[in-house]
């Protein structure tokens, strides 16, 4: 019991144990997610002999940028050695137009999905969506041989194919949903107003689903960007992606490993989802709960 | 003192609340989030057994207070006394209230049995006490024969019966009302409406109840309080309300249709007070001025209901031109102008055809209508 | 949702609009998953050959170690993922839901690795539990010269290094879909328990897990997908190694396709995955589309 004062006012909050604990608890957390990245970072900033130290968490004792450079320019994968640079711009050159063809195409087929009265709506909408669940290797034999014999395989019309095929059931699902949210009043509208199919979609309904299409391409430049089976099999030797590289790079080397330049190389490839990551907030969550399948 | 609690609620319900102290106060109470202050220095005195309905539009502050007093909410200064008891620091179990939400939350995967007697099964109460409880109010309720169901498989107004009802078994002195009615349908509201008031019948306890509907307000409240803009306009029986609104806030939002208001001047003449509205001098002697003698620009305010018209009016008759007219079944809502051009309502009953173009007789007697300050707040006369 | 019949050019237009995702429906959905099965039970093995020889493939598949392993890799890595996941991420919104300060921060922390790929993230932890340098040496410096944590060098033990991997790269995106579904309960049935008297955990046992089925379904059938789907995670981290000891299906389906040149073997594996996944999705989707149907219903 405490003195006898007279309540009043706000009540008095105590820090309770179980508040305590809370951030604690998260505090703990917290320290789990970010000591990788951490490491990543000081081990790409020390020198190979301050590595061998053993001291995996100690600050660099003097900062030095030379791993990050060497894993951009000169770093070897296999038997050439230019570096991840090389990887960087194979998967720009893969991301730009994939991004571009998969986003076009899914935003299309949500819009015919949604609003227009199309008999196999029902089995194609279905289809897209159990085949989201379904892994890649079921379909990547028969996929190589139809490249092959279209005379596309390991090519970067191959791989932006690929990409779209594969990205069509989530931009198709986030594309429908989202106008399928929207009243169908407009798009009655739109047609007493004798707008046409395209009409329609790139006049009134495009520039309504501004936010998906942000979404959308959050969703798909972090997708494939980080993708890398669908890169090693598709996209041919010489436009493998960055993930590929680095795997490489890191992966099969001959001789002593040079962690700094490893750690430099992966924060690299690392970087372009990190920014998109930070720099789009919460789209980013809206990204992953839109994606995330709930018709 | 938790253990007095503890006896007093486990004590038969049907003679509950009678037998316990259950008078609520505020005292000064503030309440702020950050920097944007919701009440300031709100008092009011809440009398034992008292129906008290907390009446404005939303964003008045009227469910923030009901939220100090349940103690769901924490007031940045003041004090919240329940039955005698300075509850100010109390969690909301520990104060003798139990509370019914606007959208009934309940427990969805509880079935109504389990919705009711959780909080009591919880609280480690012996399980035939929780049984009958339970019971009691469910014959009270008429929602026996829904005990095994689940929320889902409710209708809105069952489910808010359901809600009422695991207030009930708390057994309180005082019950919390947010908003209980306004996910309803009209019919299932005046049912439930005249429930609520048989319960408070029954049970004696202390009721505060918030609601934006005036009728609600009207119907069930001992007192209303009328808050807008985080002050309290007026606290006053229901007659009093509707026939001597404070300001033209109050006048305006209770009632319905709504009162007409009229600007004019108030002249004293050889005949004594008088209202003129252009041309036209209504007569007002004997109109309770607060202050006596006063004169100049005001307002003219009276209910549709409360205007004469045809042969009822009277000498102080004047003609007004009809509109148009609006059937309301019972009654006809009837626009007119002064000759001056000023347009107000009348309520007449639905016998005689008014027909847009006629003239009728109309007079606004002393006896029922307001005078307030000019301007959207002014304050009666 | 009512829909207008279009006039004829309209028409048109919308099964030109559609024709992409008709293409993709019948060649790739349809026409590549019937091949890799109908090859799953043929003789072939550098080329596709159409000698049928029925459920041979499999018998061999699941005579062949490589394969045993990469499975019960597969159900332990699965199980072990799945629950950790769950719970830590379903802890971590809980603790975020208590208004806690920095919330935004500490989401983005728990969440920014899920913004990484497997390679990265694989890369980062075979460097963290690296045996010379890793967690093990910091271990010895700090005086414990006994420490041991070399799991990732252990046949028996590898595989649970990627379980904590993959559970950092996860868990924040089952965090984000938790703490929706809790952000999405009705204040007022909060509100209800504290006037019931209910203590905290007591209302996020009874009351709010009950009422996040649809959370927990979303995001145990996203860690699910990626469960079927491990691939990047072992070849990154460990190549499959030390020996066979952290094998995986997909990998296994990947190396005798392109380096082993065993087409039967690799499709009737596939073919198994395909299986295992409608096994888990199958009902999920029935279970969406029943629960849809409900919802239109009322």
């Amino acid at each position: 019991m405490v003195a006898m004062v007279e309540p009043t006012g706000p009540r008095p909050r105590p820090l309770t144990p179980a508040r305590i604990g809370l951030y604690a608890f998260l505090f703990i957390s917290a320290l789990f997610f970010l000591v990788p990245l951490y490491v990543m970072i000081v081990t790409s900033l020390k020198t190979m002999p301050e590595i061998r130290l053993g001291n995996l968490l100690a600050l660099p004792s003097a900062p030095s940028i030379e791993a990050w450079v060497k894993a951009w320019s000169s770093a070897c994968t296999g038997l050439t050695c230019n570096g991840i640079s090389v990887g960087f711009f194979n998967s720009v050159k893969i991301l730009v137009p994939s991004v571009i063809v998969s986003i076009a195409v899914g935003s299309l087929t949500g819009y015919a999905l949604s609003f227009w009265r199309v008999p196999v709506a029902g089995i194609l909408f279905g289809a897209l969506m159990t085949v989201a669940f379904v892994p890649y290797q079921i379909f990547i034999y028969p996929l190589v041989r139809i490249f092959a014999s279209a005379g596309i395989s390991n090519s970067l019309p191959a791989i932006v194919i690929i990409h779209t095929i594969f990205g069509l059931p989530t931009m198709t699902l986030l594309f429908r949903n989202y106008f399928a949210s929207l009243p169908i009043e407009l798009f009655k509208a739109a047609r007493v107003d004798g707008a046409g199919f395209f009409r329609i979609f790139w006049s009134v309904m495009l520039p309504m689903a501004t936010p998906m299409l942000i979404v959308a391409v959050i969703l798909q430049v972090t997708g494939i960007w980080n993708d890398f089976i669908l890169g090693l099999v598709f996209a041919g030797r010489e436009n493998l992606p960055m993930t590929v590289q680095l795997n490489n790079i890191v992966n099969s080397t001959q001789g002593e490993r040079t962690y700094n330049v490893d750690m430099a190389a992966t924060l690299l490839t690392a970087l372009v989802p990190l920014v998109v990551y930070f720099a789009s907030g919460r789209w980013f969550v809206r990204g992953i709960a839109a994606g995330a399948v709930k018709g | 003192m938790s253990a007095a609690m503890t006896q007093a609620s486990s004590q038969a319900m049907s003679h509950a609340a009678t037998d316990k102290r259950c008078d609520v106060s505020v005292k000064d109470v503030e309440i702020s989030f950050g920097r944007h202050v919701v009440l300031e220095k709100l008092s009011l005195d809440i009398a034992q057994s008292e129906f008290i309905v907390l009446l404005g539009p939303s964003g008045c502050g009227k469910s923030t207070l009901l939220n100090a007093i349940s103690g769901l909410l924490d007031v940045n200064a003041g004090q919240i006394w329940i039955g005698g008891r300075n509850v100010t620091w109390e969690e909301p179990k520990d104060r003798g209230i139990a509370m019914v939400f606007q959208s009934y939350a309940l427990y969805p995967r509880m079935s109504v049995r389990e919705n009711m007697s959780f909080g009591l099964r919880v609280a480690g109460m012996p399980a035939n006490e929780i049984q009958k409880r339970v019971a009691d109010a469910a014959t009270m309720l008429k929602i026996t024969e829904l005990l095994d169901r689940k929320p889902s498989q409710l209708s809105g107004g069952q489910r808010q019966r359901v809600a009422i009802g695991r207030a009930l078994v708390r057994d309180a002195g005082v019950y919390l009302f947010d908003e209980p009615l306004s996910n309803l349908d009209a019919q299932l509201r005046a049912e439930l409406r005249v429930e609520i008031k048989r319960l408070h019948q029954r049970l004696r306890a202390t009721m505060i109840y918030v609601t934006h509907d005036q009728i609600e307000a009207l119907t069930l409240a001992d007192r209303i309080a009328v808050m807008k803009d985080r002050v309290i306009q007026q606290l006053d029986t229901p007659q009093k309300i509707y026939r001597e609104p404070v300001n033209r806030f109050v006048a305006s939002f209770v009632g319905s249709p709504a009162m007409n208001f009229m600007p004019g001047r108030v002249e004293r003449g050889a005949t004594g007070a008088t209202f003129s509205l252009g041309d036209l001098s209504i007569p007002i002697q004997g109109y309770p001025f607060k202050s006596p003698g006063l004169t100049g620009a005001a307002v003219l305010g009276i209910r549709p209901e409360h205007v004469l018209s045809g042969a009822e009016a009277g000498p102080n008759a004047f003609n007004a031109q009809v509109e148009m007219a609006e059937p309301m079944g019972a009654d006809t809502l009837v626009w007119c102008r002064t000759p001056s051009g000023a347009s107000f309502s009348v309520r007449v009953d639905s016998g005689p055809s008014i027909a847009p173009g006629d003239t009728l007789p109309v007079s606004f007697p002393v006896g029922t209508l307001s005078l307030f300050e000019e301007g959207p707040d002014g304050r009666r006369l | 949702m009512l829909a207008i019949r279009p006039r004829l050019a309209s028409r048109l237009a919308a099964w030109v609009a559609l024709s992409p995702a008709l293409a993709v429906l019948v060649v790739v959905y349809i026409g590549c998953t019937t091949w890799t099965i109908w090859i799953s039970m043929t003789a072939s093995r550098m080329l596709p050959s159409s000698n049928f020889v029925g459920l041979r493939q499999y018998e061999a598949l699941f005579a062949n170690e490589r394969w045993t392993v990469s499975v019960s890799n597969l159900v332990i890595f699965g199980t072990m993922f799945m629950i950790a996941s769950l719970a830590l991420g379903f802890l971590l919104a809980v603790a975020i839901d208590q208004r806690v300060r920095a919330e935004n921060l500490l989401r983005s922390i728990f969440l920014y690795p899920f913004s990484m790929s497997f390679v990265v993230t694989g890369l980062v932890w075979q460097w963290v539990l690296n045996p010379t340098f890793g967690i093990e040496r910091i271990g010895k410096n700090l005086g414990f010269a006994d420490f041991k944590f070399d799991w990732i060098v252990r046949q028996d033990m590898v595989i649970y290094c990627l379980v904590f991997a993959a559970v950092w790269h996860a868990a924040g995106l089952v965090m984000a879909i938790m703490l929706a579904g809790l952000r999405g309960i009705d204040e007022d049935i909060w509100k209800a328990a504290r006037v019931d008297g209910l203590p905290t955990w007591r209302v996020y046992v009874s009351i709010v897990v009950p009422m996040m089925g649809a959370s927990f379904a979303t995001a145990s059938v996203l860690m699910a997908t990626s469960v079927v789907r491990l691939y990047d995670l072992s070849v990154a981290m460990t190549n499959g190694g030390p020996g066979i000891a952290s094998e995986v299906p997909a990998k296994f389906v990947m190396d005798h396709l392109f380096e082993r040149q065993n087409i039967g073997l690799a499709t009737a594996a596939a073919t198994s995955m395909l299986i295992t996944v409608a096994a888990v999705v199958g009902p999920f989707l029935y279970w969406q589309s029943r629960r849809r149907a409900a919802a239109g219903a009322h």
